[in-house]
């Protein structure tokens, strides 16, 4: 069964029509990759997902049971964590704030602190630091940080390598690759090289609709799909 | 403007950053008022003026930063508190003519207590009826608020009267202590005691707990905390009462330092309040008591050395701090 069912969802913002027709299994473990050119909708297809945007009509199905229509708290509380394109990190907040607030008891479980640190050590070192004065690639990493500070069974990422370095890219991708471990990761990518480093399957969404699924090894290989599906050129 | 102010800035952070702006004020006064004894007079006067303004102020400015609600019914808080805790003070008044100060502190208590449960209940009310229909529609909430103000000036009208109503003041904060040649009223002395008290209170719980925390995350992103698991609309309905709370609370102090109070008091305190509000930055608790600050020093001085341009300065003041920073003196990081 697949942790995450999107059946034939549909979304609007205000008078457009995003989203037409998403269908899309995203199964148990690893990193499934959502890959589209730009405004095909891929952030809004993980925002409703999320509940951030209500879907109407289709399904969200997550661990067999409708999420369709519940309130984005009520969504993160079932064991879902968003990390959005802009971060969404509170800047007037320490980092150890913006990581606390994540926690479901107000403090921190040492071992899952532990590991934090060891995948962004920067976050130890600017731990009393208010959020705005770190760099961009900091703050990806704590928000990624924030995802991950309770035991979560799906992370919806989107775009987290947008306006990084490539050494802080490289650094990323270790983390997810790790994380991926024993969590599902959902991420939404435009760089496909990041994409291909660590997504075990994939989707590619155009124009509001999913126009193919399969694993991340056949379509790295298959350069005449890219270009057709993502304007690629080998 | 903008040359003299990148120029200034990095000065000024150096130096304290804002929090240098009422003292600058503050010396300058010193040196154009010339007398000591009155300077310290004033400056005790418009800093308990800033105090109370704060408390009326900030409940607005947490509920424009975390709900995006833009609430001019705000100050029909103010207006309610004021008349609770006249009403209140006036059915003490016994305690109050009281020699005994523990008489006097129990009937200021009860009358502020009142003002307090007032603004609470009413601001649940208010919230719930006439501010949740109209989440997220500006010109819907600036309507309605406008019209609650005025539907609230007409309920006091109907239950107080159009005549002023006189504030009795508890015998021990009547008077004045004279220290040398410096008078300093000791209503305005308590004033500013009780609202500093409220503001370290408020300081300490958005600072130092859980819901403290959720409104400073809200007020900066309300969607990232509601997709963390938190359910920003309910914590606003409590930030929405506390905030009238704190109105309420702030009109009974002010109906006690001006001693006669008519049904006009909100509309002409709401002027101020959103001054205070606009000039600390949308959102922003500090910036609040900031700006509240500011403002009751350039009143109390302004009144003093130019009364004609009392009424503008701080119209002149919101101006110039807009000029120099468009959102604030310390607006919440959006």
């Amino acid at each position: 069964m697949s942790l995450l069912s999107l059946t034939r969802m549909k979304t609007s913002i205000g008078q457009y029509h995003v989203l037409h027709d998403v269908t899309l299994d995203v199964p148990e473990g690893g990193v499934f990759v959502l890959l589209g050119r730009n405004g095909a909708g891929k952030t809004t297809t993980l925002r409703s997902i999320m509940g951030l945007w209500r879907p109407s009509p289709g399904s969200v199905t997550f661990r067999g049971e409708d999420i369709s229509g519940l309130h984005a708290s009520e969504i993160a509380r079932k064991g879902i964590s968003f990390v959005p394109e802009n971060m969404g990190i509170f800047g007037g907040l320490t980092v150890e704030e913006n990581l606390v607030l994540a926690t479901a008891k107000g403090r921190f479980d040492p071992a899952r602190l532990k590991r934090i640190y060891a995948l962004f050590p920067a976050l130890e070192q600017f731990w009393t630091k208010q959020a705005w004065s770190l760099s961009g690639g900091q703050k990806q990493m704590l928000a990624v940080a924030r995802a991950i500070i309770e035991r979560r069974e799906l992370i919806l990422v989107d775009e987290p390598t947008k306006g990084l370095a490539p050494a802080i890219i490289d650094g990323m991708a270790k983390a997810f690759a790790e994380i991926g471990a024993d969590t599902t990761i959902l991420l939404v990518e435009q760089n496909f090289n990041f994409a291909k480093r660590l997504g075990d399957g994939l989707a590619v969404i155009d124009d509001g609709r999913i126009v193919h699924t399969g694993t991340m090894p056949e379509f790295a290989a298959d350069t005449a799909l890219q270009e057709q599906l993502l304007s690629l050129s080998a | 403007m903008n040359q003299l102010s990148q120029t200034l800035s990095p000065t000024l952070e150096r130096l304290g950053g804002v929090y240098l702006l009422p003292v600058i004020v503050a010396l300058i006064a010193f040196v154009l008022i010339g007398a000591p004894s009155s300077w310290v007079t004033l400056t005790v006067a418009g800093l308990s003026m800033g105090m109370m303004i704060f408390l009326m102020a900030s409940g607005l400015s947490l509920v424009f930063g975390l709900m995006d609600v833009l609430n001019f019914g705000h100050s029909a808080f103010v207006s309610f508190g004021a008349f609770v805790a006249a009403s209140a003070l006036a059915y003490m008044a016994g305690w109050i003519g009281s020699e005994s100060i523990w008489l006097n502190l129990l009937a200021i208590f009860l009358a502020f207590s009142a003002a307090i449960a007032f603004g609470l209940v009413v601001g649940w009310f208010f919230e719930v009826v006439i501010i949740k229909p109209v989440y997220h529609d500006h010109l819907r909430q600036i309507l309605i608020t406008m019209g609650a103000l005025i539907v609230s000036e007409q309920i006091i009208l109907a239950v107080w009267g159009g005549a002023p109503v006189s504030v009795p003041r508890p015998a021990f904060l009547e008077g004045s202590w004279l220290i040398g040649d410096v008078t300093i009223e000791i209503y305005r002395a308590f004033a500013f005691a009780l609202a500093l008290a409220v503001y370290v209170a408020l300081y300490l719980v958005l600072k130092h707990t859980r819901i403290g925390l959720l409104i400073r995350a809200g007020v900066e992103n309300r969607e990232m905390v509601e997709a963390l698991g938190f359910r920003i609309d309910r914590l606003f309905v409590g930030v929405f009462m506390v905030g009238s709370a704190l109105a309420a609370l702030g009109g009974a102090m002010w109906a006690g330092y001006e001693t006669l109070i008519t049904p006009a008091l909100g509309g002409e305190i709401m002027i101020v309040v959103f001054i205070v509000v606009i000039i600390g930055g949308l959102g922003s608790v500090e910036g609040t008591l900031l700006g509240a600050i500011m403002v009751g020093l350039m009143a109390n001085y302004i009144g003093f050395l130019a009364p004609k341009l009392a009424l503008a300065s701080n119209m002149l003041l919101m101006m110039a701090i807009l000029l120099w920073r468009p959102n604030g003196l310390k607006p919440a990081v959006k």
